[in-house]
């Protein structure tokens, strides 16, 4: 179970570009369930992201996993519990490392590192497996720097790193918007395998209605730093695309309205 | 040059190679511009001086020397990763503060080792310490040399050792992926000047001294052999890398040499640096030189 609690994040404090991005979010996500996350451009979706993996620091507020208060601990400590696909392609990976390298990384993660070598033919072989189920020609490239691959592809083996570990949260942040339909897609599908397997507590952030409404049990909206919309169940069920983008203008709408009154 | 030249050179390029790697460690691999290293040669040498001149066994001081500039290093790193002070100052704050140290370990301003023994009289029989040639200590050297660059690569492939290397090239991915990135700066800063002070130890054992003086200068040379070694073998195996500026040391070693000897050229130790910074500018152009002249490829590719 992940519990985020009254979440402030503010880029900048005291200067003039101060920049309230997360205020006051709360958002309980229990053992197992897949949320779709959307909301327009900086509304906080990835600083939200950020703060569960300890990416950033909290101004105020609480997140636990699994019952444990996790708020001052270290990214590094959290990954053995919360593994994650980052929206920038080039964040995920190590560019300068090789497909091989990058994915014994992955592999370590929430493992004590030592001196035994990183690589050997069994995890060579469990890379080469795990790369055909993509379907990229990857398994056959493993010593290749993965600075070589395309944005997509490297967001495609992000995706089977943050599966090789099992972990307790799974974050992915549009980790298919930098993918051709076709291989989004299936990467898509290939996520939802991944989190029914291993009985994961998901976020998926997409700009996608379509995905959002697809994939998961939950959709939540936020909207300058807060969930605006949250809905599960038969109310989901029967929303269409068209209804959750009228939501979603709607947010903005308010929101406008809220500031022409302020100015006004 | 003589043979004689030929062969100090050898052995002063190959000690150099260890600060290289060093550098290499620190710049190249954890992305940490580390200025420490020129207050953990010398300290290399005043620690290693200083124990042989003492009684102790050369070999015991050499480590002795080494675990210091592994503190020294480790210092530098927790300055900026607990205390969050910027990489270069942290390195300045260490090189200035071990100046100091380093008069102070010695007692004065230098320690000579003229009868004592060394790592070099107990490990080489006397026909090749002696041998006019000088052939002794620059194969000494090389075999040591090697041993530790063959080390550093196992190192870096191991779990901890890829690690570090993530740490140096994305350290937000390094940490999401549980890498304790702290801790391995810190780490790689210790082994790095380690390796550093290893060379100074060495230095101060095949010169006759060490003085408080010999580490002005060190990070421009060991950063000269990084640049021409990359430049000389360039690529992105690490395996590579760690031979390649062994290979840039020497060859900046050689390179001096030839240009003081050459009376016509008029230049005197005291233009060393000069030399070296005309040197590495010379490097650091060449490719740009290179794609100027020649010609460019049909274009649309
Ligand atoms: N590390 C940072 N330092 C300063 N400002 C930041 C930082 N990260 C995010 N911001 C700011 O916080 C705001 C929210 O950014 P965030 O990336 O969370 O938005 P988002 O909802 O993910 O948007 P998008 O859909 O474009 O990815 C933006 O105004 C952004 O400029
Ligand atoms: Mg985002």
């Amino acid at each position: 179970m992940l519990k985020a609690e009254n979440l402030f994040v503010t880029f900048h404090p005291g200067t003039p570009i101060e920049n309230p991005v997360l205020r006051g979010l709360s958002l309980t996500i229990p053992t197992g369930q897949f949320v779709s996350v959307i909301g327009s451009n900086g509304a906080g979706k990835s600083t939200f992201l950020n703060a569960i993996a300890g990416d950033i620091m909290l101004d105020r507020g609480t997140v636990s996993i699994d019952g444990e208060d996790v708020t001052h601990q270290p990214a590094h400590r959290r990954a053995a519990r919360v593994a994650r696909v980052f929206q920038d392609p080039m964040a995920g990976t190590c560019e300068a490392l090789t497909i091989e390298e990058n994915m014994a990384l992955a592999l370590s993660r929430g493992q004590p590192r030592d001196l035994r070598f990183a690589l050997n033919d069994e995890r060579r072989d469990l890379f080469r497996e795990k790369l055909a189920i993509l379907g990229l020609g990857l398994e056959s490239r493993l010593t290749d720097r993965i600075g070589l691959l395309s944005g997509g592809q490297r967001q495609a083996v992000s995706l089977l790193m943050a599966a090789l570990q099992p972990s307790r949260i799974l974050l992915l942040d549009e980790h298919t918007a930098a993918l051709d339909p076709k291989t989004a897609a299936f990467v898509l599908e290939l996520t939802a395998r991944i989190v029914q397997e291993n009985h994961l507590t998901a976020m998926m952030v997409t700009h996608s209605m379509r995905q959002a409404l697809d994939y998961g049990t939950r959709t939540v909206m936020l909207h300058r730093g807060q969930v605006v919309l949250d809905v599960q169940g038969e109310e989901r069920d029967q929303m269409d695309v068209p209804d959750l983008l009228h939501m979603f203008e709607r947010t903005r709408n308010e929101t406008l309205d809220e500031d022409a009154l302020l100015l006004g | 040059m003589t043979l004689y030249a030929f062969m100090g050179a050898m052995e002063i390029g190959l000690i150099f190679g260890l600060v290289a790697l060093g550098v290499l460690i620190s710049f190249r691999v954890l992305n940490f511009p580390d200025l420490t290293v020129d207050g953990s040669f010398p300290l290399g040498g005043a620690v290693a001086a200083t124990f042989i001149a003492h009684g102790s066994n050369p070999f015991l001081a050499t480590a002795a020397a080494f675990l210091a500039g592994g503190v020294a290093g480790f210092i530098t790193g927790w300055f900026n990763v607990r205390l969050k002070i910027m990489d270069l100052l942290a390195g300045i704050l260490l090189m200035t503060a071990l100046y100091s140290i380093n008069l102070r370990i010695m007692g004065k301003p230098n320690m000579p080792l003229i009868t004592e023994p060394t790592v070099f009289t107990l490990a080489l029989p006397p026909i090749l310490l002696d041998s006019p040639s000088g052939l002794g200590k620059p194969l000494l050297l090389a075999a040591i040399v090697l041993v530790i660059k063959l080390l550093l690569d196992a190192f870096f492939a191991t779990r901890i050792g890829l690690a570090m290397r993530a740490t140096g090239a994305n350290p937000r991915m390094a940490r999401a992926q549980g890498v304790a990135t702290g801790w391995l700066i810190m780490a790689g800063l210790a082994l790095s000047n380690a390796l550093v002070a290893l060379a100074g130890a060495l230095f101060a054992q095949s010169q006759g001294g060490a003085d408080i003086s010999m580490g002005i200068g060190t990070i421009v040379i060991g950063l000269a052999a990084v640049i021409i070694g990359e430049n000389l073998l360039p690529s992105r195996r690490l395996i590579v890398t760690t031979l390649a500026v062994i290979l840039g040391a020497v060859l900046y070693r050689f390179f001096i040499t030839l240009a003081l000897s050459f009376d016509a050229l008029g230049l005197q130790s005291q233009d060393l640096n000069f030399v070296t910074a005309a040197l590495v500018s010379i490097v650091l152009v060449l490719p740009l030189i290179k794609r100027r002249l020649l010609p460019k490829k049909a274009s649309g590719g």
